[in-house]
């Protein structure tokens, strides 16, 4: 596909979306919208980390976490800006992610393993931030309701909104450019065959700390726009493994390795979870079963995911039949 | 708190804890060592074989009368799991099977999560609180059965992976995949039975551990990270490595637990986890993963 065109269907979908708070002004569809667009933009750090990289991280809670405790502890404590808290606290979240990072992969750490050392280090920091007095403890931390474009915080909540979107976009922009550039084809190497990718001379622990550091900015910066929208976090929303599961499945339900995977598959879980919801009633864990569900078969049928099956239902109709 | 018969005391518990770690840690070493897959999937059969024993304590049947049928059921549910399931939907890729067994404790924590609520329930038996006397302390005689019955379990384990033909059989698989079916063996079969005993493991473990602790949908994450720390301390796929670091990591709980108190104790676990990933991933006792 050519860059103009790709570019085009980003722009084109961004606008689209940026139109659905025109059509409704119900807080509760646009509470709604909002977290998709967070899930999804965390989904896409994660998308660049083990869908273009290889590298499954189980534990992205303690990117997001990072984010969202860095917003929310900076502001509430320190008193530090809205915007600059949000900036710091994205930066916090590259730092931890070059960390756990440079850790695991200087210990030669993959697959499974490090499928596992990431799931623990957000164990250790939930059950760090359920228990430090820094973090509020069990109790969280709250961000003072002060509405004012100053603090970043809007009475019309079709603004954040259009700021998540944002985010939502550039992070695809830059992904659609990582994916065309050296960066993404050394990534893709490494998630290929990281021996082969060596052995020709690909520096593979740069490319695997730059990408965990550019996946883990990206997830924080969801995470500190929760908080942001919310004005609240504690250790089972931040550091929860309900983030760590959504990221993963968002990109494997929409394609992994693809640009608009994570997003189109944020969406489809809402859809899934609000279903859930309607046939289900006020059952406790159906959705989350029928995404599990969903993974399973995903992994199953469907390698390549929501965006698999639309490029290869759109080629069989150009090719005069359906697919 | 220094008399030696509070430690040893301590020491005690941490074993009889231990033990029951080990056998769930060996459930995860077997079939990690034949499969080469870590199975995310553990701690949530461990809460659906708990919740199966007390269903059927509520149909009047004691867990520890209820444990050889349930290992039973559950090592054909393993056996079908990984026969059905998780062979057929991952195409032979280590990922996949990652996502899949991943998919699978989802799936399985929520539908227990659906039926039975989050309410935390126990269950009430007339042993609950029988203990012994060994002079020094006080042993309850729910501990001390399951320490007695993983010990007896690790060892038929061992009887069948070294006396049997079909252990033989899974031997050969965990060695060398290729070789083994050219030899004439059923891989597939082989991966689905060891699932199966993986399974039968947990079943065995959810009967020791009703009668002394609670249930709950999330009741076995708790268990299987503790069990991943084993599994890895003892190096992914050695038994024998998985019942000394099951021993090992239930006396440093229970030690930690005294000195520093519980929530910091449970921390203690994924630091010697983290510390032991990151410096010695080949486990303590240097078996090649």
């Amino acid at each position: 596909m050519s860059a103009a065109k790709d570019y085009g269907l980003i722009a084109i979908a961004g606008v689209l979306l940026a139109l659905l708070p025109a059509a409704t002004h119900s807080n509760t569809v646009i509470n709604a919208l909002v977290t998709v667009m967070i899930i999804g933009l965390a989904a896409q750090g994660w998308n660049l980390l083990a869908g273009y990289g290889g590298q499954f991280s189980f534990g992205h809670a303690a990117f997001f976490g990072a984010g969202a405790y860095g917003n929310a502890i900076l502001q509430a404590r320190y008193g530090v800006n809205a915007y600059a808290a949000v900036l710091l606290a994205t930066a916090i979240g590259a730092a931890v992610g070059a960390t756990i990072g440079y850790l695991s992969f200087r210990s030669g750490l993959r697959g499974s393993y490090f499928a596992l050392i990431t799931l623990a280090f957000a164990e250790v920091f939930r059950i760090i931030a359920n228990a430090a007095p820094l973090t509020g403890g069990s109790a969280g931390t709250l961000i003072k309701l002060q509405v004012s474009p100053q603090n970043f915080q809007f009475a019309d909540r079709a603004i954040y909104f259009w700021i998540i979107l944002a985010f939502v976009i550039a992070a695809m922009l830059l992904m659609r450019g990582i994916e065309r550039g050296r960066f993404g084809a050394y990534l893709v190497a490494v998630r290929e065959n990281q021996d082969a990718a060596a052995a020709l001379g690909v520096d593979t622990l740069t490319v695997k700390l730059k990408a965990i550091t550019l996946s883990a900015a990206m997830t924080a910066l969801a995470g500190a726009f929760y908080v942001q929208y919310f004005l609240f976090v504690d250790a089972s929303i931040g550091f929860g493994t309900w983030i760590s599961v959504e990221a993963l499945l968002a990109p494997i339900i929409g394609g992994l390795g693809t640009v608009f995977g994570p997003l189109l598959g944020a969406l489809a879980l809402h859809f899934l979870g609000e279903f859930a919801k309607a046939v289900g009633g006020r059952t406790p864990g159906i959705d989350l079963a029928l995404f599990g569900i969903l993974l399973v078969v995903t992994v199953a049928f469907a390698r390549h995911g929501l965006q698999g099956l639309l490029t290869r239902w759109s080629a069989g109709w150009r090719a005069g039949r359906p697919a | 708190m220094s008399s030696p018969d509070i430690w040893a005391a301590v020491v005690l518990n941490g074993l009889m804890s231990g033990a029951v770690y080990a056998l769930i840690a060996v459930g995860l070493t077997l079939v990690y060592g034949v499969l080469h897959i870590i199975n995310f999937a553990h701690g949530a059969m461990l809460s659906a074989a708990m919740f199966a024993a007390y269903l059927a304590y509520l149909a009047g049947i004691d867990p520890y009368a209820a444990m050889i049928p349930l290992a039973l059921v559950f090592f054909g549910l393993g056996y079908g799991l990984q026969r059905l399931v998780i062979g057929p939907a991952s195409h032979g890729d280590d990922q996949n099977i990652l996502l899949i067994t991943l998919g699978l404790s989802i799936v399985i924590e929520n539908l227990l999560l659906a039926a039975f609520h989050s309410d935390t329930r126990s269950i009430d038996v007339p042993y609950g609180f029988s203990t012994f006397d060994l002079g020094f302390t006080f042993l309850a005689l729910p501990r001390a059965v399951a320490f007695g019955v993983s010990c007896l379990v690790a060892l038929l384990l061992w009887l069948l992976l070294a006396h049997t033909d079909t252990g033989k059989a899974i031997r050969a698989v965990a060695k060398e995949k290729l070789g083994a079916s050219l030899a004439g063996i059923d891989v597939v079969h082989i991966y689905a039975v060891t699932f199966g005993l993986g399974a039968a493991c947990i079943a065995i473990a959810a009967c020791l551990l009703l009668p002394t602790y609670y249930v709950h949908p999330r009741v076995g994450n708790a268990y299987v990270l503790v069990a991943f720390t084993i599994v890895v301390l003892g190096g992914m796929g050695s038994i024998g490595g998985a019942i000394a670091g099951g021993l090992f990591v239930g006396v440093v709980e229970s030690i930690s637990g005294l000195l520093f108190g519980e929530s910091l104790g449970q921390l203690g676990i994924f630091v010697i986890f983290i510390l032991v990933l990151l410096l010695r991933p080949t486990g303590l006792f240097g078996a090649r993963a």
